[in-house]
C-alpha cells in the first residue's frame, strides 16, 4: 500500500518518506469505496486539518481519492457492503467521547448550579484528558488545579468545597486508593464533592491503557469506618454527561461525596451523542445557609442540625456573618456540631449518616422486556451497557426471548430492584472484574445472581456475550 | 510551552479581604469549646497571642479561616470563633489551597506540628511554598510527637530517646527554615512560644505578605519534650547569648552587650557568628528580609543549631513574588474577558450532523 501510495503521489514533489506517510489516507479511501461511505466530509476534514499546509492537504486527499479509485477501477475485492444509517431519534448530534462528555458534564453542572467549578487533579491515564479538556474552559468559572499528588487533587477539592465551589478531583485505580483516606474525610465532613474514577486494569499500577470495572467494591467500602456515598456509573461515552449533572445534583442536595465509576473504555470510546438542549438541563440548587438554625433559641449556628426529609447538613461558607464554625475529621455531636466522643451520639451519627444516603431517591431501574415472558434478565452497569444491548438484539433475532437492565446508580440501588430481580428465572451479570457488583446483590437481596466475568482488560463482545446467553437460556451456567 | 508573565500588581497578603471598623477584641474570637491541651503546654501561649493578634487585623471575623491537619496543634481552630476546618493528617495546606485559589475574600491561616507538616504532610508543605499561595503557615514545632504519646519527630535531635527508639533516634532532623527556604518560601521566620511581643510581631508581618507565609513556632511540650527549648525560652543572659534575633536593616548582632556578629564565612558562601572585637563592626552582615536570592536567608538558617548553641529568631526573608492563586483567578478573568462562555456552543463544537426531520 504504501508503493502505491507513492505511486499516487508521485507528481506532488513531495519527498519519498513524506509520500509514503499519506498511505493511512489510500487506505481510508479504498475503506470507504468498499463501505459505499461519502467521501466529501473526509475531504473537507482534511483541507482543514492540513489548512497552513496546502500541499499536505492536497497530497492526502490526493491519496484518499487514489485508493477509493484503487477500489473501484482493480477488481482485487469481490464483495463491498454497505451498512444502513443506525436508527437514532431525530437532532442534532456529533462524536464524543467520554472524557470529554465528563468534562462537558462538569462545565455543564457548573453552570446549572450556578457554582465556580474547581477541579483538583493529578495526571494519570485514562483520566488526564478530563484536566486538559476542563484547563481549556475558564471562560465559564472552572478552574484547574494540577496538584503534587492525587490527596492534593482531592484535599484542594475538599478545601474549595469548603469555600462554596463545586470541588471535583479525578482520578484512576491507583489514584482512587490514594484519596481514601480524603474521601472519608468528606463522609464525615458533609461537604459536595464529585470524586471521578475512570477505572482500567489492577491491581497496583495494573494495565494503564485497559479497561476494567474492578474498583467497584473499592467505591463502595474503600474507607475505613462506616462511610457511605452515592456511587454511580455512566454507561455509554455520551452518558457521561449526564452522569456528571446527576453526581453533582447528589453531592450538592445531600452534601455528600459522590463517586462516578467511568472505564477507559468510555473514556476514550467514542459515539454520536445527540447534543443536549441547554435550556432542557436540571437545575441544581446549592441552598447555602444563609441563617443560624439552632433548635433552643440559642441563636446559634449549629452545621450538623440535619434537613428532616433530606438529612443533609446545611452548607454556610465562609465569609456568611454569624454562621462561623468548626468542622472536622472528629465524630460531631449530632445537631450542634462540636467534638463529641459519647458512644450513644457515636452510634446515632453512624447511623444518620448511612440512612442519609440509603434513603437518596434513585429512578426505578426499566427493564426492557420486548415480549415480556423472558426467564432470563441480563443486568449490566456501566461500560457493558453496549456489547450486552447488542448481543441481547441478536438473540431476539434468533426469535429467544432475553430481558435486559441497567444500573446507573450503584448505590443506592433502584427500590424496584428486588422485585426486579425475583421475578426472572435466570438473572445474569456480566462485569469485567471477578463479580462484584453480583457479590453485592447476593448479599443485597439473596437472589442466585450468576457471574459472567472477564478481566482481560478488553470490552466484552457482542458474539462472546450472545453465546454466554444462549448457554444461559439452555441453562448451561455455571 | 512558553512562560508567560501576568504583570499583576503587588499586593498585601489580606488585600480583597473585608474589613470592618468595628472594634474587635480577643474574647469575639474566642469560641465557646473548652480548651483542651496538657496543662503548661506552650499552645496555650500561641493561642493566646493569636486571638490578640487577629483583632488587629481589623478583618471581618466571618472571612478568616484556619484550616489544620492532625495533632495536639491542629485542634487550634475549634478554639477560635472563625471558620475553621480541624482536617486530615498532614494535608491541611492542600484543603487550604483550594479555599485560597477560589476565595480571595478570605484570610487564611495553616496550624500545623513538626509531624504534620514535615512528615506525613512535607510534599504538600513544599509544594505550597513553591506555587507561593496566598496563606500563612503555623508550624508549632516541639520536636516531639506529643497526641500520639511521645515518640520522635523529624525535628527530634539524633540519639533521642523516645517510646519508639529506645536506644535513640537515628533520623538526622530537618531544619525547617532550611527546608522552606529551600522551597524558596517568599515569607521564612521563626519565634518562639514564651515571646509574646516577637509572635505577634512576625505574625502581623506574615498575614501583611502576599503569598506563602511560613512561620515556625518554638513550642513546649512539658509532658513528652519538656524543657526542649528551655536554654533559650527562659530569657535571662543565657538566651541573649544564644538567640541571633534579626531586624531587617541592622547589623545582626547578638550576645549579652551585643559582642557577637553574624560575618561573612572565610570560604565564600555561608555565614558564621564571630566576636565583633575580632573582626570589627565593618564585618557584621545586615540584614536584608527582601534580598532576593533565597541562599541569603538559608545561610542564616544554618546558623541555628539542632543543640540551640544559637537560634535565629525573627522574619528570615518577605520577597514579593506572583502567587498561584492570583495567577490563577487572573487567567479566569482573562478568558472571560473574550465572552466565549456560551454553554450550548460548547456542547455544539465545531462538527455536528442533523438526523431526520430534514
Amino acid at each position: 500500500m504504501a508503493t502505491l501510495a507513492r505511486g499516487a503521489l508521485a507528481e506532488t514533489g513531495l519527498s519519498k518518506k513524506d509520500a509514503e506517510r499519506a498511505k493511512n489516507m489510500f487506505a481510508l479511501g479504498l475503506l470507504c469505496w468498499m463501505y459505499h461511505r461519502p467521501t466529501e466530509s473526509t475531504e473537507r476534514f482534511l483541507r482543514e486539518k492540513f489548512a497552513r499546509r496546502p500541499d499536505l492537504a492536497e497530497a492526502n486527499v490526493l491519496a484518499f481519492r487514489a485508493g477509493w479509485n484503487y477500489g473501484e477501477t482493480t477488481e482485487s475485492f469481490a464483495v463491498t457492503y454497505e451498512v444502513a444509517p443506525a436508527p437514532l431519534d431525530t437532532g442534532t448530534y456529533r462524536q464524543i467521547t467520554g472524557n470529554t462528555a465528563l468534562a462537558y458534564g462538569i462545565v455543564a453542572a457548573g453552570q446549572q448550579s450556578g457554582l465556580p467549578v474547581f477541579l483538583g487533579s493529578y495526571p494519570i491515564t485514562p483520566a488526564s484528558d478530563i484536566l486538559h479538556e476542563l484547563s481549556k474552559h475558564k471562560a465559564f468559572g472552572v478552574t484547574t488545579f494540577q496538584a503534587e499528588d492525587e490527596i492534593s487533587g482531592i484535599g484542594s477539592a475538599i478545601g474549595a468545597a469548603f469555600g462554596g465551589a463545586l470541588g471535583v478531583t479525578t482520578t484512576s485505580g491507583p489514584g482512587i486508593s490514594l484519596k481514601s483516606e480524603a474521601t472519608g474525610l468528606a463522609v464525615a465532613l458533609e461537604l459536595p464533592l464529585l470524586v471521578i474514577d475512570v477505572q482500567r486494569g489492577g491491581p497496583s499500577t495494573g494495565l494503564p491503557t485497559k479497561t476494567e470495572q474492578s474498583d467497584l467494591l473499592q467505591a463502595m467500602f474503600g474507607r475505613n469506618g462506616e462511610s457511605p456515598l452515592p456511587v454511580i456509573a455512566p454507561r455509554s461515552p455520551g452518558d457521561c454527561f449526564d452522569a456528571a449533572i446527576e453526581a453533582t445534583r447528589l453531592a450538592v442536595t445531600y452534601r455528600t461525596p459522590v463517586i462516578l465509576l467511568s472505564d477507559g473504555s468510555l473514556a476514550n470510546g467514542s459515539e454520536p451523542w445527540k447534543v443536549p438542549d441547554v435550556a432542557d438541563l436540571p437545575a441544581i440548587n446549592p441552598g447555602f445557609a444563609t441563617e443560624a438554625n439552632a433548635t433552643d433559641g440559642s441563636g446559634e449556628f449549629w452545621p450538623y442540625q440535619r434537613d428532616d426529609e433530606t438529612l443533609a447538613r446545611p452548607w454556610a461558607v465562609p465569609g456568611t456573618a454569624g454562621l462561623e464554625h468548626r468542622i472536622g475529621g472528629l465524630e460531631k455531636a449530632d445537631g450542634k456540631g462540636s467534638i463529641s466522643y459519647d458512644p450513644d451520639n457515636h452510634d446515632r451519627m453512624v447511623r444518620l449518616r448511612q440512612a442519609k444516603i440509603d434513603n437518596i431517591p434513585v429512578p426505578d431501574v426499566l427493564v426492557d422486556d420486548p415480549d415480556g415472558n423472558s426467564e432470563l434478565l441480563v443486568l449490566g452497569w456501566g461500560s457493558t451497557y453496549g456489547p450486552i444491548g447488542a448481543a441481547a438484539r441478536r438473540v431476539r433475532a434468533m426469535g429467544l426471548s432475553v430481558a435486559q437492565a441497567h444500573l446507573r446508580h450503584l448505590n443506592p440501588l433502584p427500590a424496584n430492584l428486588g422485585d426486579v430481580l425475583r421475578a426472572y428465572k435466570t438473572v445474569l451479570l456480566p462485569e469485567m472484574n471477578l463479580g462484584q457488583l453480583a457479590l453485592l446483590l447476593r448479599g443485597r437481596y439473596l437472589v442466585d445472581v450468576k457471574s459472567y466475568t472477564k478481566v482481560s482488560g478488553l470490552p466484552f463482545k457482542a458474539e462472546e456475550l450472545q453465546n454466554v446467553f444462549l448457554d444461559a437460556l439452555k441453562g448451561d451456567l455455571l | 510551552m512558553t512562560a508567560l508573565d501576568l504583570g499583576l500588581p503587588s499586593l498585601g497578603g489580606l488585600d480583597g479581604v473585608p474589613t470592618t471598623d468595628e472594634k474587635q477584641t480577643a474574647k469575639e474570637y474566642t469560641s465557646d469549646q473548652e480548651v483542651r491541651w496538657c496543662p503548661g503546654c506552650g499552645d496555650y501561649a500561641v493561642l493566646a497571642a493569636v486571638r490578640g493578634f487577629l483583632p488587629q487585623l481589623g478583618l471581618r471575623r466571618e472571612n478568616v479561616v484556619f484550616v489544620s491537619g492532625i495533632g495536639c496543634s491542629s485542634r487550634f481552630p475549634y478554639y477560635l470563633n472563625t471558620y475553621g476546618m480541624h482536617s486530615i493528617h498532614g494535608r491541611a495546606p492542600t484543603i487550604a489551597t483550594g479555599l485560597a485559589v477560589t476565595r480571595p475574600d478570605l484570610s487564611v491561616f495553616v496550624v500545623t506540628g513538626d509531624g504534620d507538616a514535615l512528615s506525613i504532610g512535607g510534599n504538600h508543605l513544599i509544594h505550597a511554598v513553591r506555587r507561593n499561595i496566598n496563606m500563612t503557615i503555623l508550624l508549632f514545632n516541639n520536636r516531639i510527637y506529643g497526641l500520639t504519646k511521645g515518640q520522635y519527630s523529624p525535628t527530634s535531635e539524633v540519639g533521642k530517646i523516645t517510646k519508639s527508639t529506645p536506644m535513640g533516634s537515628l533520623d538526622h532532623p530537618f531544619n525547617p527554615l532550611s527546608v522552606v527556604l529551600g522551597a524558596e518560601a517568599t515569607f521564612a521566620a521563626r519565634t518562639i512560644d514564651a515571646n509574646r511581643a516577637q509572635l505577634t510581631e512576625v505574625l502581623t508581618a506574615a498575614a501583611a505578605h502576599r503569598g506563602t507565609s511560613f512561620v515556625e513556632i518554638y513550642q513546649d511540650c512539658p509532658i513528652f519534650n519538656d524543657g526542649a527549648f528551655d536554654v533559650i525560652r527562659r530569657g535571662g543572659d543565657e538566651a541573649k547569648q544564644r538567640i541571633i534575633p534579626l531586624k531587617h536593616g541592622e547589623p545582626i548582632r547578638f550576645g549579652l552587650d551585643g559582642e557577637f556578629g553574624v560575618i561573612r564565612s572565610e570560604d565564600g558562601y555561608g555565614l558564621r557568628v564571630a566576636p565583633i572585637a575580632e573582626v570589627g563592626e565593618d564585618a557584621v552582615v545586615v540584614h536584608d528580609e527582601h534580598r532576593d536570592d533565597p541562599s541569603f536567608a538559608f545561610a542564616l538558617s544554618r546558623l541555628s543549631d539542632q543543640d540551640l548553641t544559637h537560634t535565629v529568631t525573627g522574619v528570615f526573608r518577605n520577597v514579593d513574588r506572583m502567587t498561584y492563586d492570583d495567577g490563577a483567578r487572573q487567567q479566569l478573568k482573562d478568558a472571560r474577558s473574550t465572552g466565549q462562555a456560551d454553554l450550548g456552543t460548547l456542547l455544539r463544537g465545531k462538527d455536528t450532523w442533523t438526523v431526520g426531520a430534514e
